[in-house]
C-alpha cells in the first residue's frame, strides 16, 4: 500500500497529537490528582431517602476544615441550596453528596470544576477545597421537567472567623 | 446520461428520502431559531419557556434523528446502486423500509407536537436523549423503535445489492462508495442495539404500565452506548461526500483510496466503545472505565485527522489541475461560486473547528468545566450542524438535478446559501463555546437566574446572546434559501434544458489495488469492533445489572 511521504508525516503527528491529549489526562490524575465522579457514592433506594443521610440534607462538619454537604436535588430546588444557600468556612476541603428522589438533575456551582450529575438511585461524590471566602450560583444544566429554568441555588463561602455552622 | 435516466425507481427513492430529510430540517431549524431568540431573551412570544422544552425535543428529534437517517438513506441508496451499476433488487422491499421509517418518523413528531396542544394526550418533552425516568407517551417510543427498525432494513437493502454484485464479480474489489455505506451500516447495527434494548425491554413497556420500574442510570448507559456512535452515522455520509464527490467538484480525484477504506473500518472499530465520554461526571460507573472510554475517544480522532489530510490534498489536487499554483495561491482556483463545493468546503473547515472543541469535551478532566454548559451544542452544531447538514445541503445542488432530471433553479441564492450558513454559524457557535465557559448551562429555556451573575472569560454575556439570537437567524435565513432552491428545482419542471451536471465520479489517484485485501473483510472488521466493546462495556454493564435489571428503580414522571 503507497502512503504519500507527507501523509506518513501527517499521521505520525496525529498519533504524537493523541498520546499527547491522552498524556494529558494521565498527568491530570496522577500529578494534580484530579479524580472523576465514580462509583465511590454508592446506589440508594430513591423512593426512600426519609432513610438516609438525606433525611435531613445539609451541612455537617467532619473534621479539621473537612466538612460533607448532602444535598436532594428535585422538581425544582435544590435541598439546601435554592430556598437557603449552601453556607461553608473559607479553607475548608468540602465533599458533596447528591442525589435525586424524582428525575435526572444537574448540579453545576459556576464558575468552579464542580459539575456532576443527580441520577436517582445514585449518589455522586464530588471533593473540592473553598480557600477564599465567594459567591457562586448552583445550576440544574440537566433538563428535569417544565420548570427546569427555575432551578438553581447558592452556595456562600463565608470568611473563616465568622463561620458559625448553626448557620448552615 | 443523469442517474434517473439510468436508475428511475431508485432516482425516485432517492428523491423521496430527501424529501423527508429537508421537510424535517426545515421544521427542526424553525425550532432552532425560535430557540435561539427565547434563550437569549430576544423574542419569547414563540412558546412559553414550558413548552421550550418540546419545542427544544422537536429540534433534537427531527435534525439529529430524522434530517441525517433520511440523507443518509437517500445519499446511500445513490451511492450503492451509482457504484455497483445496477439497481436495488426490489422497488417494494425499499418502499417498505422507507414507509417504516417515515411512519416511525411522524408518529415521533405528532407525539413531541402533541406537547404544544394541550387538549390532546399527546407528550414526549423528554429530549432526543429521552432520560428515565422522564416518561413520553408510549407513541414516542414506538415511533422511534420503527423508525430504527426501518433504518435496519434499509441496510439490509444495501447489502443485498451487494451481494448480488458480489455473485457476478467474484473477485473485484467493494466499490469505494458501497465500501463506505456497508461500514456504516455495520457500525449502525453494532450501536443502534443499544438503544433498540433501552426502547423495547425498557421504556417502552415502562411507559405503556407493564413495567413499574427501571434503573435511571442503566437505561443512560444503554442511550449513550448507542449515542456517540450516532453522531458518526451522520457524520460518515459526510466524509463519504467528502471522499467521493468533494474531489471531484474541485476539479481533480480523490488522493488515496485505500486510506479512506482505513478510515472507515477506524470508524467500525471505534465508534461505539467511547459512550462513557458522555458520561465522564455520571456517578455509578467506575473511574477506570472512563478512562478506557477516553482512550479509545482520542484514537478517534486519528481517522478525522486522516480524511482532513485527504481532503485538503484532493482540494488542492484539483486547484492545480485548474492552473493554480503557488503554495496557497492554489487555493484561488477553487470554484468558491460552485455551491456544491463552496458547501462542502466550508462544512470541512468548520468540522476542522468543532474537532478541536471536541478534544475538549473527550479530555476528561476538562470536561468538568464545560459538560452540559452551552460549550456543547456549540460544538456540535459546528459537527453535526455544519459538518453534516452543509454538506448534505451541498450534496442536494449536486445530486438533485441528477435525480430529477431539471436543471438546479435560483442558483444565485444557491451560490450565496453556503456563505450564509457560514456567517450564521461563526456568530452562535463562537459565542455558544464562550458562554459555556462561563459556566451558562444548555437545554435551557431561560438561562438568567437572580441569584447567579455569569463571569464570561472571553467577551460579556449579553454580547455572547446577540451574537447568539442574530446568528441562530441567519441560519434559519440560509435554510430558508436552500429550501427555496432545492423545491424549485423539483417542482420546477425540466423545461427543455439540458443538465450541466456531469454524474461522472474519476478513479482515485491511488486505486484499491494498491491496498491489502484484507481491509475488504468486513466479518473481521466486525468481529474486532463487537471485541472492544465487550472490553468497554462487558464488565461495567454486568455490574450495574448484577443487583436486577430495574434496580435501583424509578417510577415514570410525567412531563
Amino acid at each position: 500500500m503507497e502512503i504519500h511521504r507527507y501523509e506518513k508525516i501527517w499521521t505520525a503527528v496525529a498519533l504524537l497529537l493523541i498520546v499527547g491529549l491522552i498524556a494529558t489526562v494521565t498527568y491530570g490524575a496522577l500529578g494534580p490528582g484530579v479524580k472523576m465522579v465514580d462509583d465511590s457514592g454508592g446506589t440508594i433506594d430513591a423512593d426512600s431517602l426519609g432513610d438516609t443521610e438525606f433525611a435531613d440534607p445539609g451541612v455537617t462538619k467532619v473534621g479539621e476544615d473537612q466538612y460533607e454537604v448532602h444535598v436532594v436535588a428535585r422538581q425544582f430546588l435544590f435541598q439546601p441550596g435554592t430556598t437557603s444557600p449552601i453556607r461553608v468556612p473559607a479553607n475548608s476541603e468540602v465533599t458533596f453528596y447528591i442525589t435525586s428522589p424524582d428525575v435526572v438533575h444537574g448540579f453545576e456551582i459556576a464558575g468552579t470544576n464542580v459539575n456532576t450529575m443527580a441520577i436517582p438511585g445514585q449518589v455522586a461524590e464530588v471533593t473540592v477545597r473553598f480557600d477564599e471566602p465567594a459567591e457562586y450560583g448552583i445550576v440544574c444544566h440537566e433538563y428535569c421537567g417544565a420548570g427546569h429554568h427555575t432551578m438553581a441555588g447558592q452556595l456562600v463561602v463565608v470568611p473563616e472567623d465568622e463561620y458559625d455552622t448553626e448557620g448552615s | 446520461m443523469a442517474y434517473v435516466d439510468d436508475f428511475p425507481t431508485d432516482a425516485r427513492i432517492v428523491r423521496w428520502n430527501m424529501l423527508v430529510a429537508f421537510t424535517a430540517l426545515g421544521i427542526g431549524g424553525l425550532f432552532g431559531m425560535i430557540q435561539g431568540l427565547h434563550r437569549t431573551g430576544y423574542f419569547r412570544g414563540f412558546v412559553s419557556s414550558a413548552d421550550y422544552y418540546t419545542v427544544l425535543t422537536g429540534h433534537g428529534v427531527l435534525l439529529a434523528l430524522v434530517f441525517t437517517t433520511f440523507a443518509l438513506c437517500g445519499l446511500f441508496t445513490w451511492g450503492v446502486t451509482r457504484s455497483l451499476d445496477r439497481p436495488l433488487p426490489s422497488a417494494r422491499f425499499a418502499m417498505t423500509w422507507f414507509g417504516l421509517m417515515l411512519v416511525g418518523a411522524v408518529m415521533a413528531a405528532v407525539t413531541i407536537l402533541g406537547g404544544l396542544v394541550p387538549q390532546m394526550p399527546l407528550n414526549a418533552d423528554v429530549l432526543y436523549t429521552f432520560y428515565a425516568p422522564m416518561k413520553a407517551h408510549p407513541a414516542f417510543y414506538a415511533g422511534l423503535a420503527l423508525f430504527i427498525v426501518g433504518s435496519w432494513l434499509a441496510g439490509v437493502d444495501w447489502f443485498r445489492t451487494y451481494w448480488r454484485w458480489r455473485g457476478d464479480n467474484p473477485d473485484q474489489r467493494i466499490p469505494l462508495q458501497t465500501f463506505m455505506a456497508l461500514t456504516t451500516m455495520l457500525m449502525w447495527y453494532i450501536s443502534s442495539a443499544g438503544v433498540a434494548v433501552e426502547v423495547l425491554v425498557f421504556l417502552l413497556p415502562w411507559s405503556l404500565g407493564l413495567i413499574q420500574q427501571v434503573d435511571p442510570l442503566l437505561t443512560r448507559t444503554l442511550f449513550w452506548y448507542f449515542g456517540h456512535p450516532v453522531v458518526y452515522f451522520w457524520l460518515m455520509p459526510a466524509y463519504f461526500i467528502w471522499y467521493t464527490v468533494l474531489p471531484k467538484l474541485s476539479g481533480g480525484r480523490l488522493f488515496s483510496d485505500p486510506l479512506a477504506r482505513v478510515v472507515f473500518v477506524l470508524f467500525l472499530l471505534l465508534s461505539t466503545p467511547v459512550g462513557f465520554h458522555h458520561q465522564y461526571v455520571d456517578p455509578g460507573i467506575p473511574e477506570g472505565f472512563k478512562f478506557i472510554a477516553m482512550t479509545n475517544t482520542m484514537f478517534l480522532l486519528l481517522p478525522s485527522l486522516l480524511t482532513a489530510f485527504t481532503v485538503v490534498a484532493s482540494m488542492e489536487h484539483g486547484a492545480r489541475q485548474r492552473g493554480g499554483e503557488g503554495r496557497l495561491g492554489w487555493l484561488r482556483e477553487l470554484p468558491w461560486d460552485e455551491p456544491a463545493f463552496a458547501g462542502c468546503a466550508l462544512a470541512g473547515l468548520m468540522f476542522a473547528a468543532g474537532g478541536f472543541s471536541g478534544m475538549i469535551n473527550a479530555g476528561m478532566n476538562i470536561n468538568y468545566l464545560i459538560h452540559n454548559t452551552l460549550w456543547v451544542p456549540g460544538h456540535f452544531h459546528l459537527t453535526v450542524g455544519t459538518a453534516s447538514a452543509l454538506t448534505f445541503m451541498a450534496a442536494g445542488y449536486w445530486l438533485f438535478p441528477q435525480i430529477t432530471g431539471n436543471r438546479l433553479r435560483f442558483r444565485s441564492l444557491a451560490t450565496i446559501q453556503p456563505y450564509v450558513w457560514f456567517i450564521g454559524m461563526t456568530l452562535m457557535s463562537n459565542a455558544m463555546h464562550r458562554a459555556g465557559l462561563a459556566g451558562i448551562p444548555r437545554r435551557t429555556a431561560e438561562p438568567q437566574y437572580d441569584s447567579i451573575t455569569f463571569q464570561g472569560v472571553v467577551g460579556g454575556v449579553s454580547e455572547m446572546r446577540l451574537q447568539i439570537a442574530i446568528g441562530g437567524t441567519i441560519l434559519f435565513l440560509g435554510l430558508v434559501l436552500f429550501l427555496i432552491v432545492i423545491f424549485g428545482t423539483w417542482l420546477g419542471g425540466s423545461g427543455n434544458d439540458s443538465l450541466r451536471v456531469n454524474g461522472a465520479i474519476p478513479a482515485p489517484l491511488s486505486g484499491p489495488e494498491h491496498s491489502p485485501r484484507i481491509l475488504d473483510n468486513l466479518k473481521l472488521w466486525t468481529a474486532v469492533a463487537i471485541l472492544l466493546i465487550v472490553l468497554a462495556y462487558g464488565l461495567p454493564l454486568s455490574a450495574m445489572i448484577s443487583d436486577g435489571l430495574f434496580a435501583p428503580g424509578s417510577p415514570p414522571i410525567p412531563v
